[in-house]
């Protein structure tokens, strides 16, 4: 349950992030996260809920973009996707090769976030309750 | 409705762990340090198979010292303490991985100019503890011959991010009926390249191969070409 300890780390730079814009509120932070990474989506999310409770980041949600696995094939010069984790050669040639250029991340892409307004109507402070 | 402004923020989520893995590498390199992050599920044999290596580099007047993590006791501390060399125990009380804070807190007083060789046994896993850069130089994932020859498929993230595979308990490959030509394609399959060592603490089967496949990952570090564990830089063919 590594998830946990990467919800920690998450959430510390969303909270740095969040700080230097002002007051404001996170709606959403946005994950690119790899094939290769080992992060189990759910387990993440569960996690990240967990975190956050009682922080200003309660109630923000995660997108998660998968990111798959791209290797550089020698014999075809060329990037290429690969459909699965477990057999590292070239869909097209059949050339193995361990020359990955994409799936390992583990990234935050951004966080959107509102302004808090000392205005805010009850209706959009339930909104925020909901949003998860 | 208020539309939300977005921050880029463009950065690893494990940023904090790999700058400091990242600093601790250059450490290591400075003094001459080879350090090896050795990871598997539990029982496969780490400890063994390290204390057997430890044993060797302290016979040899080698400068060689260990860390192991473990959830809970020191057993293994000891264990690997039995071969003369300076061992220390991380409890990390239940967390499943070591982190690159966890390893330097319990290095910091050694020093590194007095050593050759730092092992890190990390907790038995294999998955937790794939994402965490401990500053190594040399990732290897162990398997026994008493777990199944597709242990590769069924944890490609680990295997990929290895430079070396240690099959353990090869001397009880027969009874387990182990099929050894499949679990080498299996390595082959998710690490096209893998160096692979058969190897057995008990017979001695792989030591003098897994010590000179160390001096020679030794011999190829200068601080001008950092190596990152996984990378193809340390693919050895």
């Amino acid at each position: 349950m590594h998830e946990l300890s990467i919800a920690n780390n998450l959430v510390s730079i969303a909270l740095e992030h969040a700080e230097q814009s002002g007051d404001v509120r996170v709606k959403q932070i946005n994950l690119r996260i790899g094939a290769l990474s080992c992060v189990h989506r759910d387990a993440l999310m569960f996690s990240f809920d967990l975190v956050t409770a009682d922080t200003p980041l309660a109630g923000a949600k995660l997108h998660i973009t998968d990111v798959p696995i791209v290797i550089y094939c020698p014999k075809c010069a060329s990037l290429r996707d690969l459909p699965g984790v477990q057999i590292f050669r070239c869909p097209v040639c059949q050339t193995p090769s361990a020359d990955i250029r994409q799936g390992r991340e583990l990234d935050i892409e951004s966080i959107e976030v509102v302004e808090q307004s000392p205005f805010m109507s009850p209706l959009v402070t339930s909104e925020k309750g909901t949003s998860l | 409705m208020i539309e939300p402004r977005i921050l880029e923020v463009r950065t690893k989520i494990l940023k904090k762990n790999d700058e400091l893995a990242r600093e601790m590498r250059t450490e290591f390199l400075e003094a001459g340090v080879l350090v090896v992050n050795l990871v598997s599920s539990p029982g496969t044999g780490k400890t063994t198979f390290l204390r057997e290596t430890l044993r060797h580099f302290v016979n040899h007047g080698i400068g060689v010292a260990a860390v192991v993590g473990d959830l809970e006791t020191d057993n293994d501390a000891r264990r690997l303490a039995e071969s003369g060399a300076p061992v220390r125990q991380i409890m990390t009380h239940g967390m499943c991985h070591l982190e690159a804070d966890m390893v330097r807190s319990h290095i910091e007083d050694w020093d590194l100019n007095t050593l050759e060789y730092l092992f890190i046994e990390n907790i038995g896993n294999l998955v937790c503890p794939t994402s965490w850069d401990l500053g190594e130089s040399v990732r290897a994932a162990l398997l026994s011959v008493t777990e199944g020859e597709d242990k590769p498929l069924k944890y490609p993230g680990l295997f990929n991010t290895s430079d070396v595979a240690i099959i353990t308990k090869c001397d009880l490959a027969d009874v387990c009926e182990f099929n050894r030509a499949e679990a080498l394609n299996n390595i082959q399959s998710v690490r096209p390249g893998m160096k692979v060592i058969e190897s057995s603490a008990k017979t001695g089967l792989g030591l003098t191969e897994w010590i000179n496949y160390l001096k020679t990952m030794r011999a190829q570090l200068t601080p001008a070409t950092p190596v990152t564990p996984g990378s193809p830089a340390t693919a050895l063919t």
